[in-house]
């Protein structure tokens, strides 16, 4: 396996082979960029594919090559962590509608040798996994030991276990929600809007020009609220001031808080691509498991054999608790090997991407239970 | 592997081989964690403790963490060989709701519970004027978790109403078996299984 190109870190290979859409295109070819961590063993039974948020990407454990910060789960994925490359094959793949190599609305299109933009078709969370599974046949990877996400990655997983019952033995979800709720479509919605006011969008035609930085700015300021919790913020920021001793009685970002959601708006656009922002925040506003199994969600899991671990955060409320355990009373109802806990943390959604000791021990014990059997 | 409470040893030693088991308020897993390794047993768990659900996913183990008294309804009918409710019955706010659905969820249940009308409750009671408080029964009246006590003589007689069928009883003293002779006023723990007729 070691000398196999197909395996390893920044790697991108075009495939002919089309997925089907939910929304009836045949796309193809599809571009892919992964990476993967540590070896393949010789049954091929240590496959763990890492599935990242709406604004992930394939830098699970190196270093972006843009920001050049370290991968952003580093905490669960690395040696001596509880994905670890000595006992996994790990790997991660750009979704299908992103920006960082993965076909996407900057891809060029063939058929015109120029950007998709939004001539690129709507995608679904299923698209993505059906994408995700032609990755895995040109990898030679039949069967997965376990599929793991959190947020958009967690409904990924849920899809997986889904749509490819026999090759998930286990998935790990946290943070995550069967379904998008009207608040989480609502929230999108706001974002999309920035994106779209933004005269630099152009209708999505705005590659080889000035991108629409500020509507996509002010989308990430609005979704990172909802990634964080009240008392995580007040904790942070409370009512304090930035680099002043008084009110401005003006518009600059007197507080902190305004400062810091600024940096977070101007930080985001130099990695982000504003149209894959408004596709992937539609694939998962379309997200709901249970509407092709009628509204039933335990239809989705009917007769699974993989084992499921589900974690929430309490200060969660961008997908709270009460998602987590819909999905677990739909398992219990369809006889599913199903964990479920709800932990304690300040940190609002974005907990799962943070220290969370708790965490790392659950997903070690469920994993290496499922590596025993 | 650490020794069970007496109660838990009579129900590993009376589950069978391979089972599907559902132990409700399964704690850290223990009896679980022993039926896996003992008897094969497929085993499922609820708890409502955080902490203990984790210690028992990390062992392996599948635990969801819910309550007794709203998170049963989705478990279908005869879905589990045994439904096993250990120490948990005087904890719930409707111990009649929970058992109508053990003995749904399981093609048999086990119920263990300790004896609210063991003599040294009674005594306590009766001479000491005060809410008993012993090795089995170590709370306080104002911290206990045990909200709805029961003895053996109120809990067969709930069966009897509910139609639910007795199909084997075990009484404890001071952790030792003992007959069946005044169990009510004797045994400071029983364990039912049970079957809905």
């Amino acid at each position: 396996m070691q000398n196999d190109a197909r395996f390893g870190l920044d790697k991108k290979t075009l495939l002919l082979g089309a997925v089907q859409l939910d929304s009836g295109v045949a796309f193809a070819p599809v571009e892919f960029a992964y990476e993967t961590y540590g070896e393949l063993n010789a049954d091929k039974s240590n496959a763990i594919l890492i599935c990242h948020a709406l604004t992930g990407d394939q830098y699970v454990a190196s270093n972006h090559p843009v920001t050049g910060k370290t991968g952003w789960w580093t905490r669960m994925v690395g040696p001596g962590k509880p994905i670890d490359p000595a006992r996994h094959c790990i790997i991660s793949i750009n979704v299908l509608g992103s920006c960082m190599g993965s076909s996407g609305p900057a891809s060029i299109d063939s058929s015109t040798g120029a950007p998709f933009a939004m001539a690129f078709p709507v995608i679904t969370i299923a698209d993505m996994v059906r994408a995700q599974a032609v990755l895995l046949d040109y990898l030679g990877i039949q069967t997965l030991e376990a599929v793991v996400g959190g947020s958009m990655g967690g409904m990924q997983a849920l899809s997986w276990a889904a749509l490819y019952p026999d090759r998930v033995r286990s998935a790990v979800i946290i943070a995550s929600t069967a379904r998008h709720s009207a608040q989480n479509i609502a929230f999108h919605e706001v974002g999309r809007q920035a994106i779209m006011a933004d005269p630099r969008w152009n209708n999505g035609a705005y590659y080889g020009h000035e991108a629409p930085a500020a509507g996509l700015s002010v989308a990430r300021m609005a979704a990172h609220i909802t990634y964080l919790s009240e008392a995580g913020l007040t904790e942070k920021f409370g009512r304090r001031l930035q680099n002043r001793d008084a009110k401005s009685f003006g518009f600059d970002a007197d507080f902190q808080v305004e400062s810091y959601l600024r940096y977070q708006g101007l930080s985001f656009v130099d990695r982000f691509d504003a149209n894959s922002y408004l596709y992937i925040t539609r694939a998962m506003d379309y997200f709901d498991l249970a509407e092709p199994h009628d509204g039933v969600l335990a239809k989705a899991f009917a007769g699974t054999k993989t084992r499921f671990c589900l974690i929430s955060f309490d200060s969660d409320w961008l997908y709270p608790t009460a998602e987590s355990r819909r999905i677990v009373h739909a398992l219990n109802a369809a006889g599913a090997a199903a964990s479920f806990v709800e932990l304690s943390s300040p940190f609002g959604h974005d907990a799962f991407l943070l220290d969370a000791p708790e965490m790392n021990r659950i997903v070690d014990g469920f994993l290496r239970a499922g590596e025993s059997r | 592997m650490t020794a069970l409470r007496s109660d838990l040893a009579i129900i590993a030693r009376e589950v069978r081989a391979h089972a599907r088991i559902l132990d409700v308020g399964c704690g850290d897993g223990l009896l679980m964690a022993a039926l896996r390794d003992t008897k094969n047993v497929d085993a499922r768990g609820m708890e409502l403790n955080a902490r203990d659900v984790a210690t028992a996913v990390a062992r392996g183990l599948s635990v969801v963490q819910g309550d007794a008294d709203t998170d049963l309804a989705d478990y279908p009918d005869g879905s589990f060989d045994y439904a096993i409710l250990s120490q948990t019955l005087q904890t719930t706010k409707r111990p009649d709701l929970v058992l109508d659905h053990l003995v749904r969820i399981g093609r048999q249940a086990f119920v263990s519970f300790p004896n609210f009308a063991q003599w040294r409750m009674r005594l306590a009671h009766m001479f000491g004027g005060r809410m008993p408080v012993t090795e089995q029964l170590p709370h306080t009246w104002y911290d206990t978790p045990n909200i709805h006590h029961v003895t053996i003589d109120d809990f067969r007689s709930f069966l009897n109403e509910r139609n639910i069928r007795i199909e084997g009883q075990w009484f404890l003293s001071g952790g030792k078996p003992r007959n069946e002779r005044m169990a009510n006023l004797l045994a400071e723990h029983a364990v039912f299984l049970l079957r809905r007729d």
